[in-house]
C-alpha cells in the first residue's frame, strides 16, 4: 500500500521569486490552511523530502543549486512549479539573466500558475502530486525488479553457458 | 519465563505505543497552536512511507551505526523492563546514543557534524542528573535493581522531590523537546537543516524514528519508578503520572523558544548541582 499519499514531505526552494508565492506556500502551513492535517511537513532537507516546490524563475545563478537539490532527493520524487514565474518565467521571461521556467532545468511534474499562486491552488497541486508520487513508486519498483533480473542474467553469463535467448533478453532489459 | 514475556512484549508493543504517543503529541501540539493537526496515526504513516523510499547513503557505515543505535535502544529498554540494574541501563543508553553520534559524524557533512557535536554537548548536560537519579533511588531503597525499585513498599517521590524535578528538567533534553531540542528537532525543520538526522534518508531515518519511540517509552518508565509502590494503586498512579508528565513536556515544548547550548549545559548542571545534590545530602542527613 502506498503511504506517500498520507505523508508527503515538502522542500521549498525560492528561485528568484518576488516572495509573493513563497509567502503563499508558507501560508499553507499556518492555522488557516494547516496542510499538516494531510501529513504535509516542510522539511528544509532534500534528503527527507518527497515533493520539491519551486517558486520564481530559474536563472544562471541558481540552476546548479536547483539541480543539486533535485539530485539529493531520494526517489520517488515530484517537482512542482509554483506560480507563473516558475511555470514559464512570467513577466521576467525576457530578462537577460533569466533562463525561464523550472522546466528549463528539471523535469517538472506539475504546474500551479498564478501571480501569486493562491494557497488553495498550491494545496490542490500538492494533492495532485500525491497521485504522481504513487505512479512513480510503482515504476520504481518495476525498475528495481528489472535491474535485479538483469544482474542475475549477467551473473549467469559470467558463469558461462549463455544461450541466445538469454542474450536477447539481456539486451532488451539493459537500461 | 515472566521476564522473557515482558521483554518480548516490550519489543513488540513499545513501537506501537510509542508511535501512538507521538501521534497524540502531534495532535495536541497542533491544537495548542490553533491548528487541526494530523491524524493520530500520522507517525506510522511517516515511518511506513520512509520504508518505501529509495535508500540514499553517503557511506554504508552510517546505516550500520543506526542499526546498532536501534538495537542498543531496544537492548536498554529490555534491560529496564526486565528489572535489570539501573546503572547498567544508563550505560547501555549512553552506548546506544554514541552509535547515533558516530553515524552522524561518519556522514561527514557540516550539518550532521554540528548536530553530532550538539548531541555530545547535550549528553554532557544530562548525564550528571541521570546518575543522581540512580544514586537517589539507591539511597532510599538500598538497591540499583529495577525489580526491587518497583516492589518498594512506599512511593519514592516524597523522598526524592529534588531529584524528580531535576529529572523532569533533563527529560526535555532526552525527549528532544523545545527549548532543548538542539541536535534534532521535530518542529524547527529549517534550523541547521535537521541536525543529526540531516544525512539520513529512507529506511535509515525510519529506524531512527522507531528508536526514538522505544526511547520515549522507557523514559516514561523512569517516571513510573518515582510514583509506583507495591499496592495495587501503585501502577495506576505511575501510569497516570507518566501521562501527566508527557502532557507537561508537550506544554513546555510549545511555550518556549529554543535555548543556546551554553544555557542548556550550564542550567542543567546547575539544576543537578542544586536540586539533585541537595536532595542527596538531605537524604544522607535524614538517614543518620
Amino acid at each position: 500500500m502506498p503511504f506517500f499519499s498520507k505523508s508527503p514531505w515538502i522542500i521549498h526552494y525560492d528561485g528568484s521569486s518576488c516572495n509573493g508565492c513563497d509567502i503563499e506556500v508558507l501560508a499553507c502551513l499556518t492555522p488557516v490552511y494547516d496542510v499538516e492535517r494531510f501529513g504535509v511537513i516542510n522539511t528544509g532537507n532534500p534528503k527527507h523530502a518527497d515533493i520539491l516546490l519551486i517558486t520564481g524563475s530559474v536563472n544562471e545563478q541558481n540552476k546548479d543549486v536547483i539541480w543539486q537539490i533535485y539530485n539529493q532527493m531520494p526517489h520517488p520524487k515530484v517537482v512542482a512549479a509554483i506560480g507563473i514565474c516558475a511555470t514559464s518565467g512570467g513577466i521576467f521571461a525576457d530578462c537577460y539573466n533569466v533562463l525561464g521556467g523550472v522546466d528549463k532545468v528539471l523535469p517538472v511534474d506539475l504546474y500551479v500558475p498564478g501571480c501569486a499562486a493562491r494557497p488553495e491552488a498550491i494545496i490542490d497541486g500538492v494533492v495532485k502530486a500525491l497521485g504522481i508520487l504513487g505512479e512513480k513508486r510503482k515504476k520504481m519498483v518495476a525498475r528495481a525488479k528489472r535491474k535485479k533480473m538483469v544482474t542475475r542474467l549477467k551473473q549467469m553469463k559470467q558463469k558461462g553457458g549463455e544461450s541466445h535467448v538469454r542474450k536477447s533478453a539481456l539486451s532488451r532489459h539493459d537500461p | 519465563m515472566k521476564t522473557w514475556m515482558i521483554v518480548s512484549a516490550y519489543i513488540l508493543f513499545a513501537p506501537l505505543l510509542g508511535g501512538l504517543l507521538a501521534g497524540i503529541d502531534r495532535k495536541i501540539t497542533a491544537r495548542m497552536q490553533g491548528r487541526f493537526g494530523p491524524p493520530v496515526l500520522q507517525p506510522f504513516y511517516d515511518v511506513l512511507k520512509l520504508f518505501e523510499k529509495e535508500s540514499v547513503a553517503v557511506n554504508h557505515v552510517q546505516n550500520f551505526y543506526i542499526l546498532f543505535f536501534l538495537i542498543g535502544v531496544i537492548f536498554t529498554g529490555c534491560l529496564f523492563f526486565s528489572g535489570g540494574d539501573l546503572l547498567m541501563v544508563i550505560f547501555a543508553l549512553t552506548l546506544a546514543n554514541i552509535f547515533l553520534i558516530l553515524g552522524a559524524y561518519s556522514a561527514n557533512s557540516p550539518y550532521s557534524s554540528i548536530g553530532a557535536l550538539r548531541e555530545l554537548m547535550l549528553m554532557m548536560a544530562y548525564e550528571p542528573m541521570v546518575f543522581l537519579v540512580a544514586i537517589g533511588f539507591y539511597m532510599v531503597t538500598g538497591s540499583f535493581g529495577i525489580s526491587n525499585l518497583v516492589q518498594s513498599n512506599k512511593m519514592l517521590l516524597p523522598y526524592l522531590p529534588g531529584i524528580f524535578a531535576g529529572f523532569l528538567y533533563i527529560l526535555t533534553i532526552k525527549m528532544r523537546k523545545s527549548p532543548f531540542d538542539l541536535s534534532m528537532s521535530h518542529h524547527a525543520h529549517q534550523e541547521i537543516v535537521k541536525g543529526i538526522t540531516t544525512e539520513f534518508s529512507g529506511s535509515t531515518l525510519a529506524l531512527i524514528e522507531i528508536a526514538h519511540w522505544y526511547e520515549n517509552l522507557f523514559l516514561m518508565g523512569f517516571i513510573f519508578l518515582f510514583f509506583t509502590w507495591t499496592s495495587p494503586w501503585g501502577p495506576v498512579v505511575g501510569v497516570l503520572a507518566c501521562l501527566v508528565v508527557y502532557f507537561l513536556e508537550i506544554l513546555i515544548d510549545n511555550s518556549f523558544a529554543r535555548a543556546k547550548w551554553q544555557y542548556v549545559l550550564s542550567s542543567s548542571w546547575a539544576v543537578a548541582a542544586t536540586l539533585g545534590f541537595a536532595n542527596v545530602v538531605i537524604l544522607q542527613l535524614l538517614q543518620k
